[in-house]
């Protein structure tokens, strides 16, 4: 039963890396906070920033090398040979993407814009975008503002704030 | 499993508040379960009320982004219609089992 004495208000979660699968995890946690009526912030810097310049948002990729979790259909484990071979990894992702699709997990630019409509709020980290050379013209029209860590904090204040680093 | 009194019907009810039998709702219990939740509902919310009892009955996901797309109201609007916990609040208005739905 939920602790309704001590209830979440609001979370601050930052995405930091730009696979399909951190990516998602971060936009599931957004929405799904926004959904039960709980405030949501998302932060999103360094390769994280993919997921939300207009450029890369339909493009991110799961990784073939490198990803003990990755299995053939059938559960063979994904051969590091075959993962390095040019299209395997485009494929392996779109095949990702049409399996979330089926779950009706929307696409990215769809999932920003079903977190804003909610009243989520997404960013893009200050130092991040300067480090990338990017501009804020690069990005979804669904960044509300490219931030400071330190605005990212004075945002956090509050009662019931939890921190999530994805 | 509970039992309570809406529109002068008893009705099973949930721990959580929800109807467990959908056949039992009426349009008069919607809007006493809606008053429990601050909500005074309009044609629109019954619009996506209908909707929602419609797409449970086929036995269909139910998502917000589906009610988003369904041309009744767009996502916006929806968490305007009933603010805070949406997809919560209409089904629980609209008399069927709570979401199981993450997305």
């Amino acid at each position: 039963m939920a602790n309704i004495e001590h209830p979440i208000k609001k979370v601050m979660i930052i995405c930091a890396k730009a696979s399909i699968e951190d990516v998602y995890a971060a936009l599931v946690m957004a929405n799904g906070a926004v959904m039960e009526g709980i405030e949501a912030k998302v932060f999103f810097t360094f390769f994280g920033l993919d997921a939300i310049t207009k450029k890369q948002m339909k493009k991110l990729h799961t990784a073939t090398v490198g990803n003990p979790g990755l299995r053939m259909p059938g559960g063979l484990p994904f051969p590091t040979l075959l993962g390095m071979l040019p299209g395997v990894e485009a494929g392996v992702s779109a095949m990702m993407k049409s399996q979330m699709e089926k779950l009706d997990i929307p696409p990215v630019d769809e999932f920003l814009e079903l977190i804003t409509a909610g009243g989520g709020e997404i960013f893009a980290c200050k130092l991040a975008v300067e480090m990338f050379g990017l501009k804020k013209e690069d990005f979804s029209e669904h960044v509300k503002d490219i931030i400071t860590i330190g605005q990212f904090y004075e945002l956090a204040a509050g009662e019931g704030t939890q921190i999530i680093f994805t | 499993m509970a039992e309570k009194v809406y529109a002068g019907k008893t009705v099973s009810v949930t721990d959580d508040g929800y109807m467990s039998d959908p056949n039992q709702w009426s349009k008069e219990i919607a809007v006493e379960i809606a008053n429990e939740e601050g909500l005074s509902l309009t044609d629109k919310h019954f619009e996506v009320i209908e909707f929602i009892r419609e797409k449970t009955v086929k036995g269909e996901a139910l998502t917000i982004r589906s009610i988003g797309k369904s041309g009744i109201i767009d996502t916006k609007g929806f968490y305007e219609l009933f603010p805070g916990a949406p997809l919560k609040k209409a089904t629980r208005i609209a008399g069927i089992a709570k979401p199981s739905s993450c997305v």
